[in-house]
């Protein structure tokens, strides 16, 4: 398909804005380069990205089970209500008088939001969830500067852990301790208890963990790190599985982080925006990035905590995004919260049963919201990989499972269908599962060459890692 | 209650006997009993029209205005309707970052497009694929200049205050020192620049047109950067930048800023769009997704994530950032907006936003109200006012929003959005209380 730079021909344009009504200004060093950017009509602009919008598979076009990503439907009501003029036209640096209602949309959220994780205050200013990590390391390194215990300058992160869990840490200033999982995927205590020590600043921890297990030594884990005076970091990655069943504050975390566009429902827009709100315990909210909000019987204001470790973001961060998650908690409320993360658990389990049949799961179950698949005997066996199962999914119009994720599984696909999807759907994926088994055994070929009805093949990666061509040129 | 589950109790009672289980509660049995939780205290869950209803009266309570001439990081902006109707398709707003290229072509195309385009605005060479806003570009694109033996980076103090912040915030994380150089009349002081460049300065960061939409001496402060040896980032307002020299004819090894005056709503401040751009001797050192072109096993040209072994799912604590996502849906607005102003109507709505505040600053002075800065602005200025609250208050009760109070007086902000009427207007109202 043709860039949007090769349609159209100088000179063609949209007829936007009027014509200058004051005397004009001038720059007296103005740009002396060439502008070189598309020059198109309005229907051949919209015929472009409405192409392009053809050639992406979104949770709208079919199932979408890329683990630990919980890629739920997205509610049409939160994007009406995120873009109300009320709020989508409202600048951030109106008077606070004026902004009541954003601020209100605030304070709930980080009062119902606290409510479901067990935590005292929030902050909305992290965009994603590497920038909530970011922002719940620093606020752990705050606390130890604060109390002069400078010497814990280490994180304790788990061999299964996402990659961002230590490249925040670095970030935020810390030396990365990996520990290794147990046989059942879940946190060696002994390991831990052998990691903790005076130099622990905290650890950092999913639960359930990246394999889909809940760790049921959780409070074990907590209190050693405690008990060794360090902090314990919830990555709210998995929080699908057990919002309103279970929370993070009552298994002993401090500091969590929330990925409003996975757990909360809002869209993640092919790559953002998300946010990754930052929740915490009455000990770190002093050090929380300000503004906050406080509401009293007066109404909503910005104030600053008392030793705030200062912005992470402009403004009060993604803030149609909390939008968008306040709207949907407010529709679930107290008894749909948790049924969403039991019926994602059921729905699972439920997949996780089906594809058994022929796939190797890599940890017993029961599992909560997802679960990986080890598909080392099925590529000894035939030579046909997680990849290659997976290129094998598109061509049925199926999104594959997280794939090589996490590190300590082999060949491992992890598969997490969320509370979104129906049994009929289910039965059908699962069925292309089995098929694909088959496939493999009987024409591996076919998946080695797959996908062939996408609109590329597979494509040259290392070619364009080696040789990057990173922006258009004319003349190439 | 509210609800998307598909699935009826008779279907999940189904499925939980094709799992041998009774309840789903038995799922969840490694989850120590005493922590289950027994009601959460939230309201009960709402019908749609409910949820409508609550959430609109929330919005009600904020304040729209008529007329804004207030900016400082935000800006309101002509949106031309085809970006909204693109933007709204279903297949971008619900898919996820695009690490199955097969059939996230559309997604990855996009942002080629747009790392296209944010090469041409700043005559950099190379774009990523762009970060959460202008603040964390510049707070990560200062951790790209860091160097063993340079380890402190300097920031003027005419830079955005909350972008310092950020940055402060990123250095108390990192262990990079960070230092303010001073302002002088509204502008870097470059001979304090120069004396405080030493041998540890890592880099330097200037805002473009700076926080007071004042003109730098880019040029003259790039030099002098680079004669201390250190790496030179410009933050620029992507509008301005089609008609100001570009960062690239500055000599900047990095460029970044804040896109949210292409295409984005005010949004109370998010989500918003940091671009992201270096020459090609830095490229390696970009956080975050880029896009590259390639071709697929039919030899069809078609688009990855590339360079990947610079992060962190591949690198782990040795990663450049932490970053794994971009804004993507925010850089492909960018790009729509782009392409639908093409060169000519960007530089048009760069003209009539200096011609504007220009002659709103004129309009000021008549009254008493002169720039307290000389020189050369952009859309943006500093003017004195005796009575910043009177005249505030006076525009805030017909609809319009004032320049923001800052040191010395009101930073005022007009882009193309605001008519001559509305100047006038404006004005006259700010007469009658001063």
């Amino acid at each position: 398909m043709k860039l949007i730079f090769e349609k159209g021909a100088p000179g063609q344009h949209l007829t936007l804005m009027p014509a200058c009504d004051v005397p004009e200004a001038a720059l007296s060093r103005p740009r002396t380069e060439p502008l070189e950017l598309p020059h198109v009509s309005e229907t051949e602009l919209t015929r472009h990205y409405t192409a392009l919008a053809k050639r992406v598979h979104g949770v709208n076009d079919g199932f979408y089970p890329l683990g630990s990503c919980t890629m739920k439907y997205n509610p049409k009501i939160n994007e009406d209500m995120a873009n109300l003029p009320g709020f989508a036209q409202i600048h951030p640096l109106q008077p606070e008088g004026t902004v009541q209602g954003c601020l209100e949309v605030l304070d709930a959220s980080a009062r119902l939001l606290g409510e479901i994780t067990g935590m005292d205050a929030m902050t909305f200013q992290p965009a994603a969830g590497a920038h909530g990590e970011f922002t719940g390391l620093l606020l752990i390194k705050a606390y130890h500067t604060h109390r002069n215990d400078t010497a814990r300058t280490k994180i304790i992160v788990p061999d299964s852990a996402h990659g961002t869990n230590p490249a925040s840490a670095v970030m935020a200033g810390f030396t990365v301790v990996n520990i290794p999982s147990g046989p059942d995927g879940c946190v060696d205590v002994e390991a831990l208890r052998q990691a903790v020590g005076a130099d622990t600043a905290g650890l950092m921890l999913t639960n359930p963990n990246t394999v889909g297990i809940f760790d049921k030594n959780i409070l074990e884990i907590t209190k050693i790190v405690h008990d060794a005076g360090g902090l314990c970091y919830y990555d709210g990655a998995n929080l699908n599985a057990v919002m309103g069943v279970v929370r993070p504050g009552d298994m002993g975390f401090d500091v969590i982080h929330l990925n409003l566009h996975k757990t909360f429902s809002t869209p993640h827009g092919g790559g953002g925006p998300g946010s990754g709100a930052v929740g915490c315990k009455k000990l770190l909210a002093p050090f929380l990035p300000g503004p906050v909000v406080a509401a009293d019987g007066t109404g909503c204001h910005l104030v600053q905590p008392e030793h705030s470790i200062g912005r992470v973001k402009n403004f009060y961060g993604n803030f149609a995004v909390a939008v968008r998650a306040l709207t949907y908690v407010l529709t679930l409320g107290r008894e749909g919260i948790p049924e969403a993360a039991k019926n994602a658990v059921l729905n699972a389990n439920y997949m996780m049963k089906l594809l058994s049949e022929k796939y190797t799961i890599a940890y017993a179950g029961p599992c909560m919201h997802e679960f990986v698949m080890c598909l080392q005997d099925l590529k000894d066996a035939t030579g046909c990989s997680a990849m290659d199962i997976a290129k094998g999914l598109l061509d049925h119009g199926i999104h594959p499972p997280t794939m090589y994720f996490p590190l300590i599984v082999h060949e491992a696909l992890m598969i997490e269908p969320t509370e979104t999807e129906s049994q009929e759907t289910m039965d059908e994926v699962c069925g292309v599962f089995l098929h694909l088994w088959d496939v493999a055994h009987s024409a591996p070929q076919t998946l080695h060459d797959a996908p062939t009805r996408t609109p590329v093949r597979r494509l040259d990666e290392v070619g364009a890692a080696r040789n990057p061509v990173l922006r258009y040129t004319p003349h190439d | 209650m509210g609800s998307y589950i598909p699935n009826t109790r008779a279907q999940q009672e189904a499925m939980l006997a094709a799992l041998g289980v009774d309840r789903v509660e038995d799922l969840f049995a490694a989850v120590p009993r005493e922590m289950l939780v027994d009601r959460l205290d939230l309201p009960e869950g709402l019908s749609e029209l409910e949820v409508r209803r609550q959430v609109t009266a929330m919005a009600a309570k904020n304040k729209i205005y008529d007329t804004v001439l207030r900016g400082a990081g935000a800006y309101r902006h002509f949106i031309p309707s085809v970006v909204k109707s693109v933007v709204s398709r279903e297949e971008l707003v619900t898919a996820y970052t695009p690490y199955q290229a097969e059939i996230s072509q559309g997604i990855l195309q996009s942002i080629f497009e747009y790392q296209t385009m944010i090469c041409a605005l700043t005559g950099m060479e190379v774009s990523n694929a762009s970060v959460y806003d202008g603040s964390t570009a510049a707070a990560e694109a200062l951790a790209m200049c860091r160097e063993r033996k340079r380890n402190t980076a300097y920031v003027s103090a005419c830079a955005d205050p909350q972008t310092i912040a950020v940055m402060r915030t990123y250095c108390f994380g990192s262990g990079m020192e960070l230092e303010v150089i001073p302002e002088r009349d509204g502008r870097t002081d470059l001979e304090a620049l120069k004396t405080a460049l030493g041998a540890d300065a890592a880099c330097v960061y200037i805002q473009q047109p700076n926080y007071y939409g004042n003109l730098e001496d880019a040029r003259a402060i790039g030099e002098a950067v680079h004669a201390a040896g250190a790496k030179y980032i410009m933050g620029c307002n992507p509008i301005a930048l089609a008609i100001m020299e570009t960062p690239a004819a500055c000599g900047a090894d990095v460029a970044v800023g804040e896109a949210q005056p292409l295409g984005l709503d005010l949004a109370f401040g998010g989500p918003y769009l940091g671009y992201m751009a270096a020459t090609k001797a830095m490229f390696r050192r970009l956080p975050g997704r880029i896009v590259g072109q390639t071709r697929d096993a039919d030899g069809n040209v078609g688009y990855v994530l590339t360079l990947t072994a610079r992060e962190q799912h591949i690198r782990r604590e040795k990663a450049s950032s932490n970053i794994c996502s971009n804004q993507a849906l925010c850089a492909f607005a960018a790009g729509v907006y782009l392409s639908a102003m093409g060169a000519e109507g960007l530089r048009q709505a760069a003209k009539l936003s200096m011609s504007k505040a220009h002659y709103l600053a004129c309009e000021l002075e008549k009254i008493g109200m002169p720039r307290i800065h000389a020189g050369e602005y952009f859309h943006e200025f500093v003017c004195k006012c005796e009575k910043p609250e009177a005249v505030l208050k006076a525009l805030d009760e017909n609809g319009i929003l004032g320049g923001l109070p800052v040191e010395g007086g009101l930073l005022w902000c007009v882009t193309e959005l605001v008519s001559r009427d509305e100047l006038d207007r404006a004005v006259s109202i700010i007469k009658e209380v001063c």
